[in-house]
């Protein structure tokens, strides 16, 4: 079945999703991308950060968009505590002990989730939460809408960041040379728990601009990990704009995916033009040749 | 002070009464333990709570009433588990109750757990009523544990496609493709593959049939299907919240096909659904489990359960019927020996209830009265439209001409 009349709804709404995943895969762009931390716990703290845009609403009446002050500092105070606490101190520098602490920490997670929440899928409900805008002959629900502008302004944040701080220039001085910059002064745990930090503030953006029209339970994040891995990828490892534009390529090939292929086999796409950009161009779509 | 005095003097001799014979408190009969299992949390949590409530309530019914007198009064107590949604923690669940020693069990909703619990109720010559799961596997492995109260996909499947058939001709045939969408596990797919066997053989095409997983947040793209397709005729076969979702993607993306005609729909027999999104729910046609509206005790049952602030689900009334249903076998068995409770469970001729199913007579474990009713969403309430026996107000259709 090949219907050209909902090919432009069907790109749109692949888009908005895209920007959702790009929102993802943004903070993980800068943990993996940049500092090649690969954060098995990814999908774990966006678990974590959708509970909190949930009790947000849920106990204080909150709207998922006025809890983002609250959630991306939340976020980034945990994200800095555990890189300080856990993860620096379980790995001992080494990324094989990395991969697997973070690993073990989505376990332990997913399980004080399970514990303290039970396995309910929760959801919110808003005004705007099933509101649409016509666009041509397409309806685009809002808050997919909403994500979008979240990811553009999320990216442009992080490349500021990475590009014009001191923050940023002692990022990019640890992802190359990690001793060079200890010797010019520079404290590298402190700027790896900032990073990890800012990755996992970006859930808690993330987070508040996914609730509205999505759901929570302790296992939510693992259907992010791996497009959001395939995304950095896929984009070029540390390039923002590669991110952004990964997971609007991912968000449409999934749709298009989904709609000719069925629900179940819609992700095969993802896959196969992973597969085929790694195969044609390495170092990703944005991503400098080594 | 008078009062008092008296209020103190008739307590004394309550409380000396009490002290002076022990053996009157140790004479009560022991409690009937039975297992009530619902996936009380994970993807189908609202269904299981549902489910749940209905079980006890209809223990406090009995427990009120002089709980099995055949015992002595003995009291009903339920042994809740949850099964979170999945077979395996309904299996191990059941594993549990039965070394807690339950006479029986009762659960679990979902047809994929209730097939898990089922099998392995049976290893413990355990009975088990399944209180809803409608696929006919469930029955059809020859366990002699199973009892189902209600009726499975198989029989609502052809009700629906031959009840549809009738509503069609009556309106001029305007009806000549449909479109299944259904949820990915054994309900939704076995309903799905029945209804694609029934329908042409009516004469009807079916443009495509579309799975989807639980949970699924997004239909969009499913809807979009469905405008390129344009199927006269909608039939969801999902649960509470995909159903919900999907009928308001529909609204959303302005897509009404003739009729939405739902078997087993998750939503479309739900007061929920009706009271929160009553103009997705209008006209809603569907085959679903449905008590007797002319009994005036589910009127009653109704009222409680919105006194206690519940909808009064399908989930809920089947299983508060499974649990009386069980409660009159033990009253025949006069025990709580499960194989006592098994016989009296295989010659039930149960028939104090509000299910439009006559008096109750399992074969291999289905009770051969048991049928659904044709449903239709109207002016915020729903109301039985099929079969005539049971009409409280005469079926729209189409709902688009």
């Amino acid at each position: 079945m090949f219907d050209l009349s909902i090919l432009f709804p069907a790109v749109l709404n692949g888009l908005t999703t895209g920007a959702v995943y790009a929102l993802v895969a943004l903070g993980l762009t800068l943990i993996y991308g940049v500092l090649h931390i690969i954060n098995f716990a990814h999908g774990a703290a966006l678990m974590v950060a959708l509970y909190g845009v949930y009790f947000l609403r849920a106990q204080f009446g909150l709207d998922p968009y006025l809890a983002l002050p609250v959630m991306v500092p939340a976020m980034f105070a945990l994200g800095y505590g555990l890189q300080r606490v856990v993860i620096n101190r379980a790995s001992h520098g080494k990324d094989e002990n990395i991969l697997l602490v973070t690993l073990g920490l989505s376990i332990v997670l997913e399980n004080l989730a399970l514990l303290a929440f039970r396995s309910d899928t929760r959801t919110i409900e808003t005004a705007y939460t099933l509101a649409t805008v016509p666009i041509g002959p397409a309806m685009i629900a809002v808050p997919k809408l909403a994500a979008c502008a979240g990811a553009l302004v999320a990216s442009a944040v992080l490349l500021w960041i990475v590009r014009r701080t001191d923050l940023g220039r002692a990022i990019r001085a640890v992802a190359r040379e990690k001793h060079g910059a200890r010797l010019m002064g520079i404290n590298v745990e402190h700027v790896y728990a900032m990073s990890f930090g800012i990755g996992l503030a970006c859930l808690g953006a993330a987070a508040c601009f996914l609730l509205p029209a999505y759901y929570v339970n302790p296992l939510v994040g693992n259907g992010f990990v791996l497009v959001a891995f395939t995304i950095v990828v896929l984009g070029g490892m540390g390039s923002f704009a590669g991110a952004l534009l990964g997971g609007l390529l991912i968000g449409v090939v999934e749709s298009l995916g989904g709609l000719w292929l069925g629900e179940s086999l819609g992700q095969i796409g993802i896959f196969l033009i992973f597969i085929a950009v790694l195969l044609l161009r390495p170092q990703g779509l944005f991503g400098a040749r080594a | 002070m008078s009062s008092n005095r008296r209020d103190f003097l008739s307590h004394s001799a309550a409380a000396a009464s009490a002290l002076a014979f022990p053996l009157v408190a140790g004479a009560q009969p022991k409690p009937v333990r039975i297992g009530v299992l619902h996936p009380v949390t994970g993807a189908l949590a609202y269904s299981g709570q549902q489910c749940r409530e209905g079980a006890l309530m209809a223990i406090e019914d009995i427990n009120k009433a002089g709980g099995i007198k055949a015992l002595g009064g003995a009291k009903i107590e339920a042994l809740l588990g949850d099964a979170q949604s999945t077979p395996q923690a309904g299996t191990a669940e059941i594993e549990k109750m039965n070394e807690a020693g339950v006479s029986a069990v009762v659960g679990a909703f979902a047809s994929a757990i209730c097939l898990a619990t089922t099998q392995a109720a049976a290893k413990y010559g355990l009975p088990h009523v399944v209180d809803v799961g409608v696929a006919d596997q469930i029955v059809e492995r020859g366990l002699k544990n199973t009892f189902r109260f209600g009726p499975g996909y198989k029989k609502c499947a052809e009700i629906a496609v031959a009840n549809l058939h009738v509503l069609n001709t009556a309106a001029g045939k305007p009806a000549k493709t449909v479109m299944v969408i259904h949820e990915e596990s054994l309900f939704g797919s076995g309903t799905a593959q029945l209804l694609t066997r029934e329908l042409p053989g009516y004469g009807y095409e079916v443009k495509e049939v579309i799975k989807h997983a639980n949970p699924t947040r997004d239909f969009n793209n499913i809807v979009l299907r469905m405008k390129a397709v344009n199927p006269d005729i909608v039939i969801p076969a999902n649960y509470y919240n995909e159903y919900a979702l999907l009928v308001r993607t529909m609204q959303q993306q302005k897509v009404m096909p003739k009729a939405i005609y739902s078997v087993l729909g998750g939503a479309a027999s739900s007061y929920k659904f009706v009271k929160e999104f009553p103009d997705a729910a209008n006209g809603i046609i569907d085959c679903n489990h449905w008590f007797n509206p002319k009994d005036k005790r589910s009127a009653d049952l109704k009222k409680r359960a919105e006194a206690k602030g519940l909808f009064f689900s399908y989930e809920l009334f089947m299983t508060y019927t499974s649990m009386r249903l069980l409660a009159d076998a033990i009253e025949r068995a006069k025990s709580v020996d499960r194989a006592a409770i098994t016989a009296a469970l295989e010659s039930s001729t149960y028939s104090d209830h509000i299910m439009p199913y006559g008096p109750t007579r399992f074969v291999n474990g289905q009770n051969q009265g048991a049928q659904p009713l044709m449903t239709q969403v109207a002016k915020g309430d729903i109301k039985v439209i099929i079969p005539r026996d049971y009409r409280e107000i005469d079926p729209v259709f189409p709902l688009k001409a």
